[in-house]
């Protein structure tokens, strides 16, 4: 799989899933997707559609009722797929943690292979975060 | 049967030679693309990356939904690029056609929107339904156009519908698009090829912002790989079309070669700069446009193209 790996790590395709953030991370999100950070030069490409993405970049801490959305979500993307968390919030919460309609388990919802802690994340980080996703799967 | 045919449509004019430089214009485009908007852009090997990378995806077939139409619609699109480029590369590089081909070559390519349509119609998803349904209007409105700039190059041929007849003649009489009626039939044709490869412009069936990609939305893994092939297989039939049908088709002795890259990049060029400065319209404004002032031109260039001119 090592030279599949390596195509796939030339060419990330990453799908927004907004999991009750605070619009915070969104907005840098967008940032990184601008011309001046350019991420294309990566083969970094934002899809619309989450059967084209292999990375999930989720945002926000996941509250009870985008939950089964986001999980469905994650069922219908094609595997092999990456969840990447952007901002302290999929992490560690923040300053919503004791919120009364956070779930209780994140794991039981998406499984998050990277996260990017910031509130929010500066787009470097972002990138630098997916460079060490790129690292990983090249081995 | 010879197989000598079976390398022509496989390897040389046909399918690898198309998909290979098909791949690397694409590259081209969106290098370009880049630097339209000061950005840097993917490296070169980008598009084959993609491609590969998503033979190797899970293929998630929709529950609700035609089935194997789903699944078929996007190699039997790639199987009619591939026989349009062995027939029209057999007239460039080898001169070689047969009656009517020129013919054959404009129901294929319709044939290649009729599959976007059923495949997109096929998954049952609304987003899909829709870009099928525009993919069906934007060809009710640049086909007829298309077939009008089509028939330029026969009526000035005297009514060969041969494309190596049409290549002699160009030969002997010089390029089509010398003429007035050839220039106005190029530019049409320019403008009608940006629709069929569903560029900005004209990207209304797939306009990513707004019904994500439209029929390709449901498809992953392999499937997807092969509608972005065909997608850029596109940028090399269409143009080597124009080349052959106003300017002369390609000559490789001396410093003909060079002329031949000169034709290719310039049509390429002129698709990118289109593409670069113009916002996506509206299904009804690309029908007003195309049947309210594209077709008439070109109808026009054909009744200069009748009168000599």
């Amino acid at each position: 799989m090592g030279w599949y790996n390596k195509r796939l790590a030339k060419s990330i395709w990453v799908f927004h899933v907004s999991a009750s953030p605070c619009n915070n991370c969104d907005i840098e999100i967008l940032d990184l997707l601008t011309p001046k950070y350019d991420v294309e030069r990566f083969g970094i490409k934002l899809v619309g559609s989450v059967r084209h993405a292999d990375v999930l970049l989720l945002s926000g801490i996941i509250n009870q009722k985008v939950a089964p959305k986001v999980k469905h979500l994650y069922e219908q993307a094609p595997r092999p797929i990456f969840v990447v968390g952007v901002g302290t919030c999929p992490s560690g919460g923040c300053c919503f943690n004791d919120s009364y309609n956070k779930v209780p388990v994140r794991e039981e919802i998406i499984p998050i292979n990277l996260y990017i802690p910031g509130c929010p994340p500066k787009p470097e980080a972002m990138i630098e975060g997916i460079v060490k996703l790129v690292e990983v799967l090249n081995g | 049967m010879n197989p000598e045919y079976l390398f022509f449509l496989l390897i040389f004019p046909g399918l690898l030679f198309t998909a290979v430089l098909g791949l690397s214009v694409g590259w081209i485009d969106r290098k370009v693309s880049a630097r339209f908007q000061f950005r840097v852009g993917p490296p070169f090997w980008q598009n084959f990356n993609d491609f590969f990378k998503l033979l190797g995806k899970e293929t998630i077939i929709v529950k609700e939904g035609i089935h194997s139409l789903f699944l078929a619609a996007p190699f039997i699109a790639f199987a009619t690029l591939a026989f349009i480029a062995t027939l029209i590369g057999m007239a460039l590089f080898f001169s070689r056609g047969f009656g009517g081909d020129l013919l054959v070559i404009m129901y294929l390519l319709m044939v290649y929107s009729v599959m976007i349509v059923m495949g997109g119609a096929a998954t049952g998803n609304v987003y899909s339904s829709i870009g099928a349904g525009r993919e069906i209007k934007l060809l009710l409105a640049d086909e007829l156009a298309f077939i009008l700039v089509c028939l330029v190059p026969i009526i000035k041929s005297g009514y060969q519908v041969n494309l190596e007849q049409l290549l002699l003649v160009q030969a002997e009489q010089g390029v089509f698009i010398g003429s007035v009626s050839g220039f106005i039939a190029f530019v049409i044709g320019l403008l009608c090829i940006q629709a069929k490869m569903t560029l900005p412009p004209f990207h209304i069936p797939e306009a990513e912002t707004e019904i994500v990609e439209g029929p390709f939305m449901e498809y992953s893994g392999p499937p997807l790989a092969f509608w972005k092939l065909n997608h850029f297989m596109m940028y090399v039939i269409l143009p080597f079309l124009l080349i052959l049908l106003f300017m002369g088709g390609f000559n490789f002795q001396g410093i003909g070669i060079l002329w031949a890259i000169l034709k290719y990049i310039l049509i390429i060029v002129l698709i990118i700069i289109i593409k670069n400065t113009n916002p996506r319209v509206r299904i009804d404004t690309a029908l007003n446009f195309f049947w309210k002032y594209a077709t008439p031109l070109a109808f026009i260039a054909l009744i200069l193209a009748v009168l000599g001119v």
